[in-house]
């Protein structure tokens, strides 16, 4: 290989991986806000009762 | 359905929407959507005709410019809206609903049209994986795959069926129809759970694998190195908007219809860096391990790997391919890690490409998702066989392919854009959503990438498309057939969209509230560490 494609293979894998591994770290740090508006009650994984995956 | 919140959700008339049980779920789902066939075989050809190395430049720009915005848009639609294209679209557009479902039922369409033939190729791809056992196709694979393996015939109609294509054909229906009917959690969820991993490591064993081939250095050095003067070349950017938009699963209800099936409080922008991210990182390692074998190639023939040909497409996986693991040690195995790569990858994305239908029609007719999975599932079987699995099949998938992609779910693309931001101006309503719920706030550049550079460059290329089909054809195939299939499938997806609007609801979809409130009411918040207390 030539040392330029060498250089190019390097960046692209740096840059487009390394913009996974940032935004995976980001997700992993910062996975929801710290506050909430009111209501959205309709979360079913909430609810006393199991989840029905039927509809 | 809008519920109150002291209604607790096992005395509610309406049944609970399907969740997927997590935010990993979620994101495995919507990466094995996003990882398809194009990104092996389209995305290395592609970086290598529009300047190698330099291509980078272009990509990322489309990636950050018009690939993020535009799947942020498709997350924020689903999510507020809570439904499968139609019912999100007729929610949004309020006193326009009915129009905006019928653009809802356009991408529906599209799904519809592509689901039958994405079956076909990981139909093929499922038969070359058995082939390579025993390397069948022999000394000529480009003959043995349009002669002896689809037996292509003239341009028409032909009910001369193929039973190396219809019987694996028939087992993909019968897998996905299965896969649909078990739901988001236990169905789709669950394969993405398996199947990505399994393609994740089979695929990277491939690659390592070329990595060590000999003339693997010459076929990288073609791809990665960079030819400057591509970058003053509009072709070359439009190819790379073109990769990023066709890649990234957007634009045609499936982003939509996956968010809907996430919890109201669910984190959405930063979630979708890391499926955009991964889906641009699977292509960078389908270029290093495609052009390392296609340097391998070179090398064995004593050329140079530019003088190669069918370095994309079909021809890139079922001729070219087929000849490289011939020539290799180890051949049998290494054609079993492509063509199983192949038949993951285009699985995961099936799946995802049927449950926009399903989903649509489940909710529109009031109907359960197992008769949603077997009514679809099997109409789409039996079209599917008959168009596609005959001797005149790769010509009508071609083609079929050609128009409801670069027509059909460019034009849904530019309508959707177009329609959401500058029609029923839900720019900041969006943005609101989205920067209320996600960690990844995005500003008003968001709605400007969205509302006016995505229509621009996706309408450019729309219109330079079809006026190089009507210009030119395709293919060298005769007018009338490219009338019929061509033309005829955009047809189909117009009509199909205006017909389906028409017929009235089940249960009406525009009961609905989005939440959180726009413009918001009041600053009061509640705390997340008490999200899971009913108020």
């Amino acid at each position: 290989m030539t040392p330029i494609a060498i250089t190019f293979l390097i960046l692209s894998i740096l840059i487009v991986w390394g913009g996974l591994v940032a935004s995976a770290i980001f997700l992993r740090r910062r996975p929801e806000p710290d506050t909430f508006p009111e209501g959205a009650a309709d979360d079913h994984r909430e609810d006393d009762a199991p989840i029905e995956h039927d509809t | 359905m809008a519920r109150t919140d002291s209604a607790p959700a096992a005395k509610s008339h309406a049944a609970p929407r399907e969740e997927w049980t997590g935010q990993i779920g979620f994101i495995l789902s919507a990466i094995g959507s996003a990882v398809g066939l194009g990104n092996i075989w389209r995305f290395p050809g592609v970086a290598y005709e529009n300047g190698g190395g330099a291509f980078l430049i272009p990509y990322l720009v489309a990636l950050l410019t018009a690939g993020i915005p535009i799947l942020f848009l498709d997350y924020a639609i689903g999510h507020r809206f809570r439904g499968a294209a139609p019912t999100a679209f007729r929610r949004l557009g309020g006193r326009l609903g009915r129009w905006m479902e019928s653009l809802g039922w356009f991408q529906a369409m599209i799904a519809f049209v592509i689901g039958l033939y994405y079956t076909v190729v990981i139909a093929w791809a499922l038969s070359f994986f058995v082939f390579s056992f025993d390397l069948r196709w022999g000394d000529d694979p480009a003959a043995f795959f349009t002669g002896d393996y689809l037996q292509v015939g003239e341009p028409g109609f032909s009910l001369d069926f193929v039973p190396g294509v219809l019987i694996p054909l028939a087992i993909v229906w019968v897998l996905a129809i299965v896969v649909l009917a078990a739901g988001v959690a236990k169905g789709l969820q669950r394969t993405n759970v398996i199947a990505l991993p399994v393609l994740l490591v089979a695929f990277t064993v491939l690659v390592v694998r070329a990595l060590f081939l000999d003339g693997a250095g010459e076929g990288l050095t073609a791809l990665f190195t960079p030819e400057w003067s591509a970058l003053a070349d509009p072709n070359v950017w439009i190819a790379a908007y073109g990769q990023i938009f066709f890649s990234l699963s957007i634009a045609f209800g499936i982003m939509i219809t996956y968010a809907s099936y996430r919890r109201r409080r669910s984190n959405l922008t930063t979630p979708g860096l890391v499926v955009a991210f991964s889906n641009s990182s699977f292509e960078i390692l389908a270029g290093i391990g495609v052009f390392a074998t296609l340097g391998f190639f070179a090398f064995q023939q004593g050329v140079a790997v530019d003088e190669l040909e069918g370095l994309t497409g079909v021809g890139l996986s079922f001729m070219t391919f087929p000849a490289i693991v011939s020539q290799m040690p180890g051949g049998p195995i290494f054609g079993c890690l492509f063509f199983g790569s192949l038949a993951l990858a285009g699985f995961t994305s099936l799946v995802s490409v049927l449950q926009v239908v399903s989903a649509a029609v489940q909710e529109k007719f009031g109907i359960t998702r197992r008769a949603a999975a077997i009514g679809v599932g099997g109409v789409s079987a039996v079209l599917s066989v008959l168009i596609f699995s005959t001797t005149t099949g790769l010509l009508a998938l071609d083609v079929v392919d050609q128009w409801a992609n670069n027509v059909g779910i460019v034009a849904s693309a530019v309508l959707t854009t177009v329609l959401v931001v500058w029609v029923a101006r839900k720019g900041p309503e969006l943005r609101y959503h989205l920067n209320t719920l996600s960690t990844f706030r995005v500003g008003n550049i968001w709605v400007i990438l969205v509302g006016v550079l995505g229509p621009v460059v996706l309408g450019y290329m729309l219109i330079s498309k079809i006026v190089s089909l009507i210009v030119e054809g395709y293919g060298g195939l005769p007018a009338w057939y490219l009338g019929v299939f061509g033309w005829g499938t955009v047809a189909l997806l117009v009509v199909g969209a205006v017909l389906v609007t028409v017929v009235p609801w089940r249960r009406s979809p525009d009961d609905f509230t989005p939440w959180p409130p726009y413009p918001p009411a009041s600053d009061e918040r509640t705390p997340a560490s008490q999200k899971g207390v009913r108020s």
